[in-house]
């Protein structure tokens, strides 16, 4: 109880801290859908609406009513998980957004896993070996990939492996026209398929997801390549190695059981910034790719001026993010070895 | 006083002698400045040296590859490439010169706020900037130019909201750590109001690491520029700017007509690129330090 308690005290505290910034997201994304310039209900009847329609929609939404009400009203809406009606497909936005969300997140998620895969690794090595080759390479990437715009990057591995080399899947969608959607179970089409056993659609999947990953994984490999080498070196220079060493240990396990412990903590935090650039540049990619989530959902909703679905968009992704966030600084408080111990 | 102009004089130029000493041992830097150079030129004189006009049709010569007339290749409706990836260069960069102008702006004045007197202002523009950057950036823009109004200004407007939080946290926190210092309270005691301490004595000292932030942040606007009209929103089609040609280009990339894409998407990444080389040798120039 008493190695739990400081830990136990922290969580409760960084979750309550998530109150008002939800709240702050709540009153903004409120603020966006009230903010279109002239009467918002002739914007959320549709191009097509007459004059009825339009006074419909005003009663429907409540904007006859004061603002404040109105707020009321739909944070109301919002815990009931009420987004509004989708003029585009017809269905309510939330559904719409439940629907697209797993194809959204299987390319966000396996584009991080790719990214830390390879960005962790290179961090260390640069770290570990400065002024090499590795070293080198680490500040090219780095350079490089904050500079590169993602549906560039994205247009220009079509041109390189679909049209000259022909060895990946036309860029439309998740699954090409010739396999069956898998059954839906989470909606992840390689966990999905996977669990029907079909390895036939499994490999079409991944065919169609390596190139959309490899592009976003390429946009968010640079800033985690980076905190990681700038946070081993700073791990490497610091007292407790220098101690570690004169004790005698082996360099592994200085290296990975005390540097990289520790150098793992600034990296978790550099994690939420890196989730707001994939959460955004995921919405360019799936442009490129035809990839049919949320991202692609919320720029077909722009292109036709549903602005139910849009802001419905853009609240979710916040919630998403805010979420993220937390998760990630629950897993810091989890992994950081200090906590529980300096503050008794 | 004429000892003090001389140390003056001194420091000024050890300055400058640091700068060339960090200009020498990084050429980088170098490259990063000529290219910036070319840039500008590109955005000042291009409209007026260009071979075509950026807008001006021709069905019979369209979809040509990249030839000695036409550099760059020609678009589907015949277009010159070239022509309208440097005219574009003005546009992208007004773009995100006014965008992070009006950050700066802004931020500076709420972070002088915010770090100076504290108590209440303090407290809500934290939960504003929170709030702000509770939201994916580029998602926030989005819907920002979808509840304002599709058109470029806004486009300015978004990127300069998203841009902001920097700003105002770190002039907040420069200003904050000065706001009792030595220098403050005899500015002070010499008769000084505090807006004028806080102008003049104060927010001067926050200037070195911004410029480093706005070289850093102008690359970024100008993606998410590129980005927001890449996806259809502020600059509409015939105008020449690179994230809608980049999108028009898109769909002649399968059919193996590459150059469309291509040239504009490069000319965007060489903007970035040059901007972030700066950013980072400002930084070295302003703070050797925080390298990395």
């Amino acid at each position: 109880m008493l190695a739990t308690s400081p830990r136990l005290r922290a969580t409760v505290l960084r979750v309550a801290q998530a109150i008002p910034v939800v709240v702050g997201v709540v009153i903004i994304s409120f603020l966006l859908t009230r903010a279109l310039p002239g009467d918002p209900a002739v914007y959320f009847a549709g191009v097509a609406a007459d004059t009825e329609s339009i006074e419909q929609t005003r009663v429907a939404m409540g904007l006859d009513k004061p603002l404040l009400q109105q707020f009321f009203i739909y944070v109301g809406d919002l815990s009931r998980g009420d987004l509004g009606q989708s003029l585009s497909s017809g269905r309510s936005v939330a559904e719409d957004l439940a629907k697209r969300l797993p194809a959204s997140l299987e390319l966000t998620l396996s584009a991080l896993l790719l990214a830390i895969a390879i960005a962790v690794p290179l961090g260390v090595l640069a770290a570990t070996r400065p002024g090499t080759w590795v070293d080198h390479l680490c500040r090219v990437i780095v350079t490089a990939g904050v500079s590169l715009p993602t549906f560039f990057t994205g247009i220009l591995l079509i041109y390189i492996f679909y049209y000259l080399l022909g060895v990946a899947p036309s860029p439309l969608g998740r699954l090409d026209f010739i396999y069956l959607d898998p059954d839906h179970v989470t909606g992840f089409y390689l966990i999905d398929a996977a669990l029907m056993g079909d390895w036939e659609t499994w490999r079409g999947a991944v065919r169609q997801l390596i190139l959309p990953a490899s592009t976003l994984a390429l946009f968010t490999l640079a800033p985690i390549a980076r905190m990681t080498r700038a946070a081993m070196l700073t791990a490497l220079s610091s007292d407790f190695i220098r101690t570690a060493r004169a004790a005698g240990l082996s360099s592994r396990t200085i290296l990975y059981r005390y540097a990289f412990r520790n150098a793992l903590l600034p990296v978790m935090t550099t994690l939420g910034m890196v989730f707001s650039f994939a959460l955004g540049a995921n919405v360019l990619v799936e442009k490129v790719f035809a990839w049919p989530g949320i991202g692609s959902y919320a720029v077909e909703a722009l292109v036709v001026s549903d602005y139910a679905a849009v802001q419905g968009f853009v609240l979710s992704m916040a919630l998403l993010f805010v979420a993220l966030n937390l998760v990630i600084d629950l897993l810091y408080a989890a992994i950081d070895p200090r906590i529980g111990f300096s503050s008794k | 006083m004429t000892e003090t102009s001389q140390e003056a004089a001194a420091r000024t130029s050890s300055g400058f002698d640091h700068t060339l000493y960090i200009l020498r041992a990084n050429p980088v830097t170098l490259v990063a400045f000529g290219m910036f150079a070319l840039l500008i030129f590109s955005a000042v004189f291009g409209p007026s040296l260009v071979p075509y006009d950026p807008l001006a049709t021709n069905a019979s010569n369209a979809l040509q590859p990249p030839s000695a007339e036409h550099w760059f290749g020609t678009d589907n409706v015949g277009r010159d490439v070239f022509s309208r990836v440097i005219v574009a260069t003005r546009l992208d960069l007004s773009i995100s010169v006014a965008a992070v102008t009006l950050s700066f702006v802004v931020g500076s004045v709420l972070g002088c706020i915010a770090g100076y007197w504290g108590g209440w202002p303090d407290i809500i523009l934290n939960r504003f900037l929170d709030t702000i950057m509770a939201f994916p950036l580029f998602v926030l823009a989005m819907g920002i130019v979808a509840a304002l109004g599709n058109t470029i200004e806004n486009i300015i407007y978004a990127t300069a909201i998203i841009n902001m939080p920097f700003y105002a946290r770190l002039v907040r926190a420069e200003v904050n750590i000065r706001r009792d210092a030595g220098f403050v309270r005899a500015a002070k005691l010499a008769g000084n109001s505090d807006l004028r301490v806080l102008a003049l004595h104060i927010f001067p000292n926050a200037l070195p690491p911004m410029m480093v932030q706005v070289s850093l942040n102008l690359g970024w606007a100008i993606l998410n520029a590129a980005g927001l009209s890449f996806i259809g929103l502020g600059v509409s089609p015939p105008t020449a700017e690179w994230g809608i040609m980049v999108a028009e280009g898109a769909n002649f990339i399968v059919s193996g007509e590459w150059w469309l894409a291509v040239f504009p998407g490069l000319w965007l990444m060489i903007a970035v690129f040059t901007f972030n080389l700066l950013g980072d040798g400002l930084r070295d120039i302003v703070d050797p330090r925080q390298r990395t």
